[in-house]
């Protein structure tokens, strides 16, 4: 079972429930960061790491002397990646998208496989619990390409076992969003009770709803700002899987890198819950489909 | 005319409310969201929308089902992944396409349609500080860099028809297109971050990339009151970098109390955070007004709201 | 006579000029001496989703230009610029189009050596 923890909004806890999660799984379990241009998980889980390496993406490289100026490439590139100015052609890396068309297209093989680096995948263990995460590098503007790896490397990591697996997704409903909860099971929604935090978080329901996953929500901050959210959950007969109450000293011990389930008794009974809560909603699911 | 923008790299640092307390301070600017993707900046400034554009950006390919042979050559030249299986045709998943005309060029029947892309409109408004320019992305589309560019442009025209001063914009989170496009070419990035150790760590990469870009930086630290410790981590990773702090704002109700009420928290209450964020304001207004200016060139005079 | 390229706002002479590049919306293509001129629309490239400032060069080498006065000119755009053998003069802002030309044929323009801004998506 795949579980994907997303939020409309940065901000409210995604992270802080993902490392939670982890840590008050009873099963074997693989955290997964794709959160890939702000990775954080690492730093609450603190794996010991036993890989890192980088990531490409296949991109073309021209020779020029093969080429005799067609303009397949050029005419089959959607993202302005090659362009032909008089008599030079010209490849423009940072543009290109993977999708070897141009390669595809070349009739003069005047275009090679190159690479452009997307940034490192990282890997390794937190006690039994298997970690991966996927680090933009800073100044490449595309996740997608570096998230699909990640996404790859997990299926292998999880081929041969009965594996869960947790998702720190990234914030937002736009496209690395959905690509990362995607090809979950089951969906968790982190939000805050406060203006900010329900339009947001209305824009994630509305955007994953398509999906056709079962859905719950989180409520961080609880008792921090006001009540509409709990009028929206019943609205839209969203479940509300656990609440985490506002406090200082809960926000203070995830200021200094703490597990906020390990910060006290009570928390971990959350937490045990919220477990219970997605192993449920996973298997009725199941069973709905399979009626 | 300056142009400020207003980043986090990660979210939930309080950037949309201090962005919200420096439009309501500065009065005069042309208020832009550039977080196309999730937009809250409207929640606490109540825009009256005065025009309603759509935003087309990209491709997407839709297989007909009519026309197609069933030769499976769309889904072996998708390097996307997002040709699936289907009666009486495959399908297109619309999550996934890339929208690189691939299968399309190789499509034997001709059986693909590519159909621009209609992935979220964008408005022109009015607001109690000013105008304002926003937008919605639909859920899923990209190509948010796109429209953050459009927006910027919008703003910028606005600048010269309205006589405006100053361009005030809340970023997109993380550090990718969208932010690239958001940043590139700004007067001033000023960065709100938190202590925490996501805080810093995103901190550290929004500050490399605005490096790259070759920005002026200014940071401002929120809820520094919840770690010593990482808040000390902050002012020496900034002193190393040669990045100014310009304030650092306490864990204050008031953040949440004046979002409740739809207000900024300048405009909302007068307590501490509210006075360091005014002195914070004034602190940038010198950047740009006084000698030490961000940027040698641009020596712009830029209003100010006196405290009421 | 070598043909300019200039970024406009519209049609005609007395337009403004344009300070984008890559998104302006046109480009007048005069002859500096006699004043003949033709005008590109831009229009293709400024809906683009990216390569806005590529396509613009693309436009531009294709119409026989060997010099480009705008204002912004973005990294790529530059590079294809050069690549096309086409000298540009940028940071030019509000003057009209004939002003321009007017101040190459002065000897007033700057000659670029590297793009002004580092862009993306505009």
């Amino acid at each position: 079972m795949k579980v994907a923890i997303a939020s409309g909004k940065g901000g409210t806890g995604k992270t802080t429930v993902s490392a939670s999660l982890a840590a008050s799984w009873q099963r074997p379990l693989v955290a997964v960061d794709l959160d890939v241009e702000a990775p954080n998980l690492h730093l609450f889980l603190r794996p010991e790491i036993h890989g890192d390496e980088k990531a490409y993406m296949e991109i073309p490289v021209a020779d020029e002397s093969k080429c005799n100026f067609c303009r397949a490439c050029v005419d089959i590139c959607q993202f302005k990646a090659i362009s032909i100015l008089g008599s030079v052609l010209m490849v423009f890396p940072e543009m290109c998208h993977g999708c070897g068309g141009c390669l595809a297209v070349c009739p003069e093989k005047a275009l090679t496989p190159g690479q452009r680096e997307l940034g490192h995948i990282i890997w390794g263990a937190a006690g039994s619990t298997g970690f991966l995460m996927g680090r933009l590098r800073v100044g490449e503007a595309m996740s997608p390409p570096l998230m699909r790896q990640v996404k790859a490397r997990l299926n292998a990591m999880i081929q041969h076992a009965e594996t869960d697996v947790v998702i720190d997704a990234p914030p937002g409903v736009s496209c690395p969003a959905v690509n990362a909860v995607m090809d979950a099971d089951v969906i968790v929604l982190v939000t805050e009770p406060t203006p900010f935090g329900l339009y947001d978080v209305s824009l994630a329901y509305g955007a994953f709803l398509p999906l056709g996953k079962p859905m719950g929500i989180v409520i961080n901050r609880a008792g921090l700002g006001e009540d509409t959210i709990y009028e929206f959950c019943r609205s839209k007969n969203l479940p509300i899987w656990a609440e985490i109450p506002f406090s200082r000293d809960i926000a203070a011990a995830y200021a200094d890198g703490g597990i906020v389930a390990q910060a006290s008794s009570e928390l971990q009974l959350t937490f045990d819950e919220l477990v219970e809560s997605i192993i449920d909603a996973h298997a009725e699911h199941q069973e709905v489909l399979h009626a | 005319m300056p142009e400020i923008l207003v980043i986090s790299g990660k979210g939930g640092t309080g950037k949309t409310s201090i962005t919200a307390a420096f439009a309501h301070l500065a009065g005069d600017a042309v208020i832009c969201d550039l977080d196309v993707d999730a937009p809250d900046l409207h929640l606490l400034l109540d825009p009256t929308i005065r025009q309603r554009h759509d935003f087309y950006a990209g491709h997407e390919a839709v297989i007909q089902p009519d026309r197609c042979c069933g030769c499976d050559i769309c889904r072996q030249v998708c390097r996307f992944d997002a040709v699936r299986p289907g009666e009486p045709a495959p399908v297109i998943d619309p999550l996934r396409c890339e929208g690189c005309k691939v299968c399309v060029a190789f499509c034997p029947d001709n059986a693909i349609d590519f159909k621009s892309k209609h992935c979220g409109v964008w408005y022109t408004s009015d607001t109690r500080f000013g105008p304002m320019v926003h937008a919605q992305l639909f859920p899923g589309d990209e190509n948010s860099g796109r429209l953050v560019a459009l927006l910027r442009q919008r703003a910028k025209e606005i600048v010269k028809t309205n006589k405006k001063t100053l361009i005030l914009s809340d970023g997109p989170p993380g550090i990718g297109c969208p932010v690239i496009s958001a940043l590139s070419g700004v007067d001033l990035a000023v960065i709100v971050t938190e202590p925490t150790p996501s805080g810093l760590h995103d901190l550290e990469r929004i500050a490399s990339l605005c490096d790259h870009f070759s920005l002026p930086v200014a940071v401002m630290v929120n809820k520094s009151d919840l770690s010593a410790t990482m808040t000390r981590r902050i002012e020496v990773f900034c002193r190393e970098r040669n990045h100014r702090v310009i304030a650092s704002l306490p864990h204050d109700p008031d953040f949440v109390l004046a979002m409740v009420n739809g207000k900024a928290v300048t405009e909302y209450a007068d307590g501490y955070s509210a006075q360091q964020i005014r002195q914070a304001w004034d602190t940038i207004l010198s950047l740009f007004n006084g000698a030490d200016s961000p940027k040698k060139n641009s020596v712009p005079q830029i209003g100010r709201r006196k405290a009421s | 006579m070598a043909k300019l390229a200039i970024s406009s706002e519209g049609p005609d002479l007395d337009e403004a000029l344009d300070p984008r590049f890559g998104r302006a919306a046109g480009f007048i293509v005069v002859d500096p001496q006699t004043l003949e001129f033709d005008y590109l629309d831009n229009g293709l490239s400024q809906a683009m989703a990216q390569g806005a400032g590529i396509q613009a060069a693309e436009h531009v080498a294709n119409s026989g230009a060997k010099t480009v006065l705008t204002g912004y000119v973005g990294p790529k755009a530059f590079m294809a610029l050069q690549a096309a053998g086409i000298r540009v003069a940028q940071n030019l802002a509000d003057m009209t189009v004939r002003e321009a030309i007017e101040m190459y044929r002065n000897g007033k323009v700057k000659w670029a050596r590297q793009p002004n801004r580092r862009g993306h998506g505009r």
